[in-house]
């Protein structure tokens, strides 16, 4: 077997493309990662018309609120080309040069102000359907961002005026009377009135009036915490469950890396049985020479022993990027070493289904694509029943448990790594069974 | 002369139930040491999973094939035991119809890997003296995917010859050989069956059997229907001792088709 081995690491050496290939492609995945999960996401380029005239603010109560502070808050969110006319930026959209447009009409703060009609923005989208989504997704967020911001101001002068109508004191507004008593203060003033007033008509009115004073201050101090809760009515408190505490960017790596490693295994392995039958040199081989087991083995030692160490310099390489606790290296390599193998038994049961390497290389890469889609699609993204078969489809090939060992090495998620390691022996020898099997029909 | 190989109604079918083919069916030979036996026979006479069977590369569905002096190893129904047909495959040499080389790999280090698989005692003179025997020694060193259709048939006679089996089996040998390059493919089968090697060849060119083999198996569909002397196939198709076997062969053949379709 080692002269075998020997023979095909020769053969690899020799096959200058496939050797590029193989060290390119985890370099080249690696880096994209990296690179990814590194740097913020672009920010789509929208052009923005802001049409009010500088200075403009929105009057609440004693308080003015500067329009500008709104724009600002939506150019901090998008990538802004600032355009002078709405025609100037719809021509930037039809050009290509912004995704979209946004246009901040000259009477915002006169509608605002009034509180009669609201106040409104024209968006403008081009591209196509994932850049308009992508566009419509950023403005939209931005916009809520801004809208949540700008309000806020609105509620802080809004609640100063109701705090002056309850304490009394100045406001300035336009007819308001000088010296202002405060409501809260009206009950007791009248008190005093009431209880020099003889029992009689004028008295009760007194006491009436006292009543819905009392009754208005507080009502208006509720709707001034009202107010207060009105901007963000409910707050997120997020728990986590089960122990899964995977960070999305180690995940990612985790993802990465896994892939990788499937595909190097499963396209080496595959090839590799697929190769000895392109050369019609299988059946000179094991009709004595060497046994079909010892040759699935060296196949798969083979595939799992040249993949493995680009799958751990990946993972160095990644962390680069990502901060990995190289004090679980141990299982890392744990996790590493039995997926490489579970992986290579895949490629060796597709090499002995194939008779040349061309289609044992489309069958494992026919394969290996949707196994890893389907291994990440979450549940509750599709039907119940769907679900069902994915999961069940990703039970029964080694990229899910693969996904699962390594990202309990990694990041320590739950379950426990020995089921996935016993999951991926488990299917590692079923597949391996398999080949053997079909190496066999072929005799 | 005592019998080096004997094959024993070897039979190979294909296909499942209701479908049955029959590729090979009771053919039953002896081959001696020193002896250069030619098969032929049409198309789909069965001269490849013959040959096939023998090398332990297929697996009879029936017989068994024997090789002396060892008592043990045999070629047994498919399922039965795998392990012997191997051991005997292994002292069996093969040439196959297709070469079977890598082409990443030099002439030489083809013939290293096979020597080393056929765990031959001294692997480097070895690979030398068969360089030299199959006139590979300029192309040693290099990669069997630039070397010629002949050339390549030459390595892979030669990856037959290597471990110095006491029979061979070569499935149409002389194919893509030059007349210069097939005389020396029949001088060196002619030094291995001086030597006592038992050599069994299947080819299409009847001539190289009329001057080269000691004795001729035809089959048709599966079936030997002679063994013996090139002159006595001569004789059964109505040829004269000088006349061509080619003819004779196939008045032979059709002769006992018609016969067979008669009764």
């Amino acid at each position: 077997m080692s002269w075998l081995l020997r023979k095909d690491l020769l053969i690899l050496r020799r096959s200058r493309l496939l050797l590029a290939l193989l060290v390119l492609y985890p370099v080249v995945v690696a880096l994209l990662i990296g690179f990814a999960i590194s740097r913020a996401p672009a920010r789509p380029r929208v052009a923005i018309v802001d049409e009010v005239p500088a200075g403009e603010t929105v009057r609440v109560g004693t308080r003015r609120v500067e329009v500008a502070q709104y724009a600002r808050r939506v150019f901090a969110q998008v990538h802004a080309l600032q355009a002078s006319s709405r025609a100037q930026a719809v021509a930037q959209v039809d050009a290509g040069e912004a995704l979209a447009a946004v246009v901040i009409p000259a009477d915002l703060a006169a509608r605002v102000s009034s509180a009669t009609s609201p106040a409104q923005l024209e968006v403008l989208y081009n591209g196509n359907a994932l850049q308009q989504s992508l566009a419509r997704s950023a403005i939209e967020s931005a916009l809520a961002h801004a809208n949540l911001g700008f309000s806020a101001q609105i509620q802080r002068a809004a609640a100063a005026v109701i705090d002056t109508l309850l304490r009394g004191g100045e406001l300035p507004a336009a007819g308001a009377p000088q010296g202002l008593i405060g409501l809260q203060r009206i009950p007791a003033v009248l008190a005093a009135l009431i209880a020099r007033q003889p029992p009689g008509r004028e008295r009760t009115q007194l006491q009436q009036l006292r009543a819905f004073a009392s009754f208005a201050a507080q009502n208006l101090l509720l709707a001034k915490r009202v107010l207060a809760t009105i901007g963000q009515p409910i707050r997120i408190h997020s728990v986590t469950l089960h122990g899964r505490r995977t960070p999305l960017d180690t995940f990612a790596v985790v993802v990465a890396v896994t892939v990788s490693l499937m595909f190097l295994c499963v396209l080496l392995a595959a090839g590799g049985v697929a190769l000895e039958r392109e050369e019609h040199a299988l059946a000179r081989l094991v009709r004595g020479l060497v046994s079909h087991r010892s040759l699935l083995v060296e196949k798969t030692l083979l595939a799992a022993g040249c993949a493995l160490p680009v799958a751990v310099a990946m993972l160095a390489a990644i962390g680069a990027f990502v901060a990995l606790d190289f004090s679980r290296a141990g299982l890392w390599l744990a996790a590493l070493a039995l997926a490489a193998l579970a992986f290579a038994a895949l490629g060796v049961a597709i090499g002995a289904l194939t008779r040349d390497v061309r289609a044992a290389s489309l069958l494992a890469i026919m394969l290996a694509l949707p196994l890893a889609l389907l291994a990440l699609v979450p549940a509750g993204s599709v039907s119940g029943g769907f679900y069902a078969l994915v999961e069940a489809v990703s039970f029964a090939f080694p990229f899910k448990a693969a996904l699962q060992a390594l990202d309990t090495a990694v990041n320590g998620a739950a379950p426990a790594i020995w089921a996935s390691l016993l999951h991926l022996a488990a299917l590692g020898g079923a597949f391996a069974a398999l080949a053997l099997l079909g190496l066999r029909r072929a005799d | 002369m005592s019998a080096v190989l004997s094959a024993r109604a070897l039979a190979k079918r294909y296909g499942e139930r209701g479908n049955v083919q029959q590729a090979l069916g009771d053919v039953s030979f002896e081959l001696a040491a020193g002896e250069l036996v030619g098969v032929i026979g049409p198309n789909g006479a069965g001269k490849t999973t013959l040959l096939s069977i023998l090398a332990g590369a297929l697996a009879p569905s029936a017989g068994e094939v024997a090789l002396a002096p060892a008592a043990a190893p045999a070629t047994t129904p498919e399922g039965a035991a795998a392990a012997p047909r191997h051991a005997a495959a292994r002292r069996i040499g093969w040439v196959p119809q297709q070469p079977a080389l890598y082409r990443k790999l030099t002439v030489a280090e083809n013939l290293e890997l096979f020597a080393r698989l056929e765990r031959v005692a001294d692997v480097h003179a070895t690979v030398a003296a068969m360089l030299e025997q199959a006139d590979l020694l300029a192309r040693a060193h290099q990669l069997v995917g630039k070397l010629s259709g002949g050339s390549r048939q030459r390595v892979n006679v030669a990856i037959g010859l290597i471990g110095s089996p006491p029979a061979l089996a070569l499935d149409e040998p002389s194919a893509a050989l030059d007349p210069d390059q097939r005389e020396r493919l029949w001088r060196l089968l002619a030094q291995r069956t001086a030597a006592g090697t038992a050599v069994l060849f299947s080819t299409h060119n009847v001539s190289e059997v009329q001057r080269h083999a000691s004795r001729v198996l035809v089959l048709d569909r599966g079936r030997l229907l002679f063994d013996g002397a090139p002159a006595a196939l001569l004789a059964a198709g109505a040829e004269p001792e000088d006349g061509d076997l080619e003819r004779a062969l196939v008045r032979f053949v059709r002769e006992r088709q018609r016969g067979e379709a008669g009764a």
